[in-house]
This record gives structure tokens, sequence and C-alpha cells, in this order.
């Protein structure tokens, strides 16, 4: 696949499920879990009418952003092979066709979840999209090896814009919520990065492990795990949440500083070889499920 | 698909037929939210 051929007309108008994929359903489930969590963990009861319509809002935003990300690096996905098939590199949709769709559903979204539910909830939910857009994808992927660490902003934002939509306020809890998932994103991202450092490098993407090494992203990795466990434990010594949330906040960070620990001592440089690597970064999306869970079920008891 | 039906004909029944349950779905969230809206003051 050539990096030019989405420019060319496709011969077929899009399937609707090219559109669907614009969206990352998959990242649209994370995103709708932590969104749903941070509502229920709030204090204040929300109309599910109205619960259900900010979570529809949050989704269709996860889903402009996710358009918008795909419009813009169109050319990137087109160079690495776990991205080559989406409509735009593939040739199956116009490029234009996934900016509008992008512009129009964050637009309604915003709109709606302003008319619907509160405005302030409506404007984080803006300022999301536009930093995943803006300052992520615009302006720091291409640049610097610390996209994600900035950029991991823009994923932390729907348990606060869950907690707003139920609460119209933001207060100490959500704000943790927001630095869990902050510090959570570099380990992640860095753990795939690893393994898929070469498509990174051809692409010209300046992932940590392309610009410098894998011994560095692995130590960064631990590095950061320790002020990611200290956010997601923190909730319990601060009182705003009970000792359920607690104790599987400190066992499954001590699990993950584990896995971190088994990848910093790995020092394979072959996708083959690199077990730890693919094994932390599939318990770390397990890892924020349980945690955020865990903060649920502790807030009904 | 209608064996000999043109592919660009039904690639956009397809997504006419997708948008108008977008656009239902949305008229009846529309019209519960209006109710919820107005029962809770």
């Amino acid at each position: 696949m050539s990096a030019t051929t989405f420019n060319s007309a496709p011969s077929l108008p899009a399937d609707w499920r090219d559109f669907l994929a614009l969206t990352k359903p998959r990242v649209m489930s994370l995103v709708v879990f932590t969104a749903l969590c941070g509502m229920l963990a709030a204090p204040d009861a929300i109309h599910p009418v109205l619960a259900f319509t900010a979570i529809l809002c949050i989704a269709l935003g996860a889903g402009a952003a996710g358009a918008l990300n795909m419009w813009y690096e169109a050319d990137l996905d087109a160079l690495m092979k776990r991205t080559a098939g989406r409509p735009l590199p593939a040739g199956r949709m116009p490029r234009e066709a996934a900016l509008h769709f992008g512009v129009g559903l964050g637009a309604f979204s915003v709109l709606l979840m302003g008319l619907a539910v509160n405005w302030l909830a409506s404007a984080i939910l803006a300022v999301s999209i536009l930093f995943y857009v803006l300052v992520y994808t615009v302006w720091l992927k291409r640049r610097t090896p610390q996209n994600i660490v900035i950029g991991g902003a823009a994923g932390a934002f729907p348990p606060v814009i869950g907690w707003a939509a139920a609460t119209g306020d933001v207060t100490l809890l959500p704000v943790l919520l927001f630095a869990i998932i902050f510090l959570w994103t570099p380990p992640h991202f860095w753990a795939m990065s690893l393994f898929a450092r070469t498509d990174y490098a051809n692409a010209g993407v300046p992932m940590l492990p392309v610009v410098a090494g894998n011994l560095v992203t692995r130590r960064r990795i631990a590095l950061y795990t320790l002020p990611m466990a200290a956010a997601a434990i923190a909730p319990w010594p601060l009182g705003l949440a009970g000792s359920v949330y607690g104790i599987a906040a400190t066992a499954l960070s001590l699990a993950f500083a584990i896995l971190a620990i088994d990848v910093l001592r790995n020092t394979a440089t072959e996708t083959a070889r690199m077990k730890p690597e693919k094994r932390l970064f599939g318990f770390s999306i397990l890892y924020l499920f349980l945690l955020f869970s865990a903060l649920v079920l502790d807030a009904a008891l | 698909m209608i064996p000999g039906e043109d592919p660009v004909r039904t690639r956009q029944k397809s997504r006419a037929v997708v948008m108008a349950l977008g656009l239902g779905a949305f008229a009846a969230l529309m019209y519960a939210i209006s109710i919820v809206k107005m029962t809770m003051g």
C-alpha cells in the first residue's frame, strides 16, 4: 500500500462499517467504561435517561476524536502494518469524509451534552476532544517521544466528564481518577511500542524505544509504575474510597509492578521474545477495568 | 443484497438504513430527555 493511495477516490461509497471503524470502537469501550465508573462513583444520582445521554455523548465525542485522528494520520497509518487496513489508508473512503464525520460528530456530542446534561460536562468533553486532536495528534505525536506522556491527558478526561455529568462539579476524587489514567498511559503505550517498535520506526513516529532505545523505555515503564500506583491507592488513605477499593488498588498495583520489573529484566530486542512486554500491555488494560470496577463496587457498599 | 443489483446502490441503501435508524433513535432520545426535563422542573 503506497502512502498516496488514500488520496485517490474510492470506486464505491464508504460502507457504514467504515464510519464505525473511524470511531475506534475498542478504544471507545474503555472510554465509556471509565466514564460510567466516574458517574457511578459520584455521590449524586442522575436520572437514567440523562445518564444514558451523557455516556452516549462521551462515546460519540471519543468516536469523533478517533475519526479526526485517523483523518490527520492517514499517511502514517498507511506505513504501519497495524493500521494499514483502516478505512483511509486502505482507500475505502475519501479523506474529507472522515474530516466531516469527525467534526460533525464532535460538535453534535458537545452540544447534546450541554443542552441535555450540563455545560460543565460539555466543556470538559470539548476540551478532551480538542486536546486529543490538536495537542496529541497534530502537535506532539510526530515531534517528541513525550507524545503519550502529555497526550495521555486526553484519555484521562472521561471519568471526570462522567462525574461532572452527575454532580455538575469536579472535586478531588475525579481529579485523582484523571491522574490514575494519566500516569497509567505511558507504561501502557510504552509496553506496546517496545514490541511494535519496527512499525513506529518505519513510520518515523518518535516513540520512546525508537528515539531512546529499549533499555531507557523499560526503565521509564518501571519508573512510571510508582506514581501510577501511588495515584491509584491514594483515594483510600485520603478517605475518598473504602477498604474494598484500597485492597484491590494495592493488589493490582503490586501485580502491575511485578510485571513491570519482568519487563525491566528482559533484554530481548526481537518482538518474538518480548513476552513480558506483551503480558504487561494486556494486563494494563485489565488493571484499569478492575481498578475502576473496584471503585464502583466500593461506592455501592 | 438483491442478485444483480448495482453495488453502489446497495452500499447507498445500507448507509441510508443505518442513518434512518440513527435519526429515529435520536428523535426517541430527544423525546425522552424532554419528558425528563419537564418532570424535573
